[in-house]
């Protein structure tokens, strides 16, 4: 149901036609396309890959090989907020792996999945490229650098 | 702004620039790059704004968000200047202080000042902090001097010039032995000699050519391509440009990951002033050569980051490497002849042309010319950007830059090269750092990152942990490296996991042959050196995870355990309260006790034990003691028993 409802908000906005029409026919464009929808809708409905492949004339099937070669691509709604974990390098050997352990702990959810309640969705990257503040944990966009296992409950709660 | 039609107009319009500007008049440079940003740069600036205004000095002072200087240990960065002031650690209560002090009574805060660790000496400017005393700057030292998103920054600092003097005093061939003299290397990973690319691409056949500046920037770690077109992209168009008039290409791509949003706003803004101002477009500086650039986002792929991987994402299609018997500077976008650089090679061509080709070719060493910068991060004490000149050796980077490993730990090893490079143990610290003497360590030079390790990093795990990444990032076109690197990964899972058997190395080094030399492109054909050179330097350690079942380093967590020595316990609480797995039993003045059972590793107890007390212990290779019996854990303390 709820899947269902979130489907119809994001289609039902205009933004994703006038993304696609920006580029109409532009078939090189395809992976721009996709960034854009995704961002403006955080992930991308099977129906706005049915729009993107007719008005660009690319195939459906080319468009599902980029949406899940990519890791900026999600297939499937997220959560409302962004939680992202940092294992790059400098991270790691600064115990990331231990900081994820307990995000994951916390929310019950494994990296790259999204809480039932649609509250966050937990994903883990390769460097953010501010290593010096490692291990960094990123919540909608807000850094949280230096942390700590102990930490990382404080920071969750604050968001609803 | 008109379009600027010659180069006598670009030098008129910057005298104009300069004229209006008064080198003493103060001015507040404030760094907002990416990492100061995420230590609230943004609200510093804002309070030296309000501060600015309450003193009625809207006038009398310049504020300036600039980009990186490298210094993201001490963020937020500010330097005044005329005098080069530097303050470290910034934050936004200190703005009243810095106005009322610095600008207006010419008063240094020596509280924000930075101070030598063995010294306790104080440096005012940036010149004399040792981090920066012993670089050479020559392509990030700009960026704490200009506003990114200002042209007229750039044109102050003599922006342009380099592609003036190309476009009107020579021909495309000249441009071309410049560069081919300089000896320019790409410094994205492989490289490859920068002239004989450009050669070859402008010797292909075909009408149209491309020329691409990478900044795909993937390997965890490394940030000086972003720092750059972040904080001084007008140096890359410009570079771009040079190359695309000896190339003989009239449209060039940046090429830049979406993870990097503030470098995908401020190379779109460069290129739209460089297009208003006429270095981009049609007839640039009255010269009759025409050049434009798109902008293409990635959408998150390290592979896609591969110079042939990278041209079919510019199509739209799958970031997928291909076969190279036809290099991409014949073949590339297209099918057609594409020139790709990475962003730091692009930024250094305007040096070279403005100072020439010998001045560049008598910095470094014999094989490798120019400065390199550094992303020196990990367990060193001066995190940051570092550029210094070619053949530095890996401890002046460490010590003299980098102040050392932090807490007196021991160092143990550099890693070099993101995930394609390999492990440098302590005995290789003084080998000189250039592309040639890196691979004969069995690491490489890759894109500069340099990650250090001190003696709580495993290198068991170091070696996991790359193999993760990749066998995550690998595209699965072909075998070797598919499957080569999933089957490494789990033999050193097991290893780390305790399940590590007599054999496994061995066959990691097998596997680790074929993946090398069957795979098709670079992921796969040095997907293998973190582990060789793990091997190489460290062999004692896999034999101890195989062997022994322990972890020197106390990092693998299934061969780990956190203990309380009753001994040493003083009940005082801490490690109790703050173990986020409620896995300490006791009370006051009862000895803590761990359940082995709930305990989830994470170190917390070990970390807040207080070090008088240093009552946690670090358990490998051996079972853990069984705790005290109930009665014996009440501690009777004299003090409080009056």
């Amino acid at each position: 149901m709820k899947e269902k409802k979130v489907r119809t908000a994001a289609t039902a906005n205009g933004k994703i036609d006038q993304i696609i029409d920006k580029y109409q026919g532009d078939a090189s464009a395809l992976i721009q396309v996709l960034l854009e929808i995704q961002r403006e809708n955080r992930w991308l409905p099977n129906e706005a890959l049915k729009k993107v492949s007719k008005k660009l004339e690319v195939p459906l099937n080319q468009i599902q090989h980029i949406a899940t070669f990519y890791k900026a691509f999600s297939l499937v709604p997220r959560g409302r907020h962004e939680v992202q974990l940092c294992l790059g390098t400098a991270c790691h050997v600064r115990g990331g792996p231990r900081i994820l352990d307990r995000v994951e702990e916390v929310l019950g959810i494994q990296a790259g999945q999204t809480t039932t309640d649609m509250k966050f969705t937990l994903e883990t990257v390769n460097c953010l490229g501010c290593c010096a503040l490692g291990p960094v944990m990123v919540v909608d966009g807000k850094y949280h650098g230096k942390i700590v296992p102990a930490k990382v409950e404080d920071v969750l709660k604050n968001y609803d | 702004m008109p379009g600027i039609n010659s180069p006598a107009e670009l030098e008129k319009l910057r005298k104009g620039i300069l004229s209006k500007r008064d080198p003493n008049k103060p001015c507040i440079a404030v760094c907002t790059g990416t990492g100061c940003l995420a230590l609230g740069a943004e609200k510093v600036v804002a309070a030296l704004k309000e501060e600015i205004k309450k003193h009625g000095l809207e006038d009398k002072v310049d504020i300036k968000e600039t980009g990186c200087p490298g210094f993201c240990e001490r963020g937020t960065v500010v330097v005044i200047y005329p005098e080069e002031i530097c303050y470290l650690q910034v934050q936004p209560e200190d703005a009243g202080e810095v106005i009322s002090q610095t600008i207006l009574t010419k008063k240094v805060i020596d509280r924000l000042l930075y101070v030598d660790p063995t010294t306790s000496e104080k440096a005012v400017r940036e010149s004399e902090i040792p981090f920066y005393k012993n670089q050479m700057r020559l392509l990030i030292g700009n960026n704490i001097k200009l506003d990114p998103k200002s042209i007229d920054d750039y044109l102050a600092l003599g922006g342009y010039s380099a592609l003036a003097k190309v476009l009107s005093q020579m021909t495309p061939e000249k441009v071309l032995d410049e560069v081919k003299k300089s000896n320019l290397r790409g410094r994205g990973g492989g490289g490859f000699p920068t002239g004989r690319k450009w050669e070859e691409c402008r010797n292909a056949p075909g009408e149209v050519r491309y020329v691409i500046v990478n900044a795909d920037e993937g390997d965890p770690g490394a940030f000086m391509d972003r720092a750059l077109l972040e904080g001084n992209p007008h140096s890359v168009l410009e570079g771009l440009s040079i190359g695309a008039y000896a190339i003989g290409s009239h449209e060039g791509y940046i090429y830049v990951r979406q993870e990097y949003p503030l470098a995908v706003e401020n190379v779109g803004i460069a290129i739209k002033q460089a297009e208003e101002y006429g270095f981009l477009g049609k007839n640039i500086l009255g010269s009759g050569f025409d050049f434009t650039v798109k902008v293409h986002r990635g959408a998150g792929a390290f592979v896609s980051g591969e110079s042939s991987a990278l041209m079919t994402a510019i199509e739209g299609r799958v970031g997928e490497p291909r076969p190279k018997y036809i290099h991409t500077a014949v073949k590339g976008v297209r099918d057609r002849p594409s020139c790709l650089n990475n962003v730091e090679t692009w930024a250094t061509v305007p040096l070279i042309i403005n100072k020439g080709a010998d001045w560049f070719a008598q910095l470094g060493t014999e094989g490798s010319k120019g400065t390199k910068i550094f992303s020196l991060v990990g367990k060193v004490n001066n995190t940051g950007l570092v550029e210094v000149p070619m053949g530095i050796t890996l401890r002046d980077i460490i010590y003299k830059l980098g102040g050392g490993i932090p807490g007196g730990k021991k160092f143990k090893a550099v890693q070099t090269g993101g995930p394609s490079g390999g492990c440098i143990p302590e005995e290789q610290l003084d080998m000189k750092v250039d592309f040639d003497e890196l691979a004969k360590a069995g690491s490489m030079m890759g894109s500069g990152g340099m990650i250090v390790m001190d003696e709580d990093t495993c290198m068991v795990d170091v070696a996991r942990y790359f193999l993760d990444f990749l066998s995550d990032e690998s595209c699965g076109k072909c075998i070797p490296c598919r499957e080569g690197i999933r089957q490494m990964l789990k033999v050193l899972t097991n290893i780390s996991k305790g399940k590590g058997r007599e054999g496994d190395i061995e066959l990691l080094e097998e596997l680790s042959q074929v993946t090398r030399d069957a795979s098709l492109c670079a992921l796969g054909r040095t997907a293998a050196n973190p582990v060789l050179s793990t091997i190489r330097y460290f062999r004692d350690e896999y034999e101890a995870h195989i062997k022994e079942k322990r972890c020197p380093a106390y990092v693998c967590k299934a061969l780990i355990s956190y203990y309380i020595d009753p001994e040493k316990c003083q009940a005082c609480m801490i490690c109790l309260r703050q173990c986020p797995a409620e896995a300490i039993a006791g009370g006051k003045n009862q000895i803590h006790v761990i359940d082995q059972e709930k305990c989830t590793k994470c170190r917390t107890c070990f970390e807040v034990c207080p070090p008088r007390f240093g009552a946690v212990k670090k358990i490998s290779g051996e079972p853990v003691p069984s705790p005290i019996p109930e009665e014996a854990r009440m501690i009777a303390r004299k003090s409080k028993e009056k």
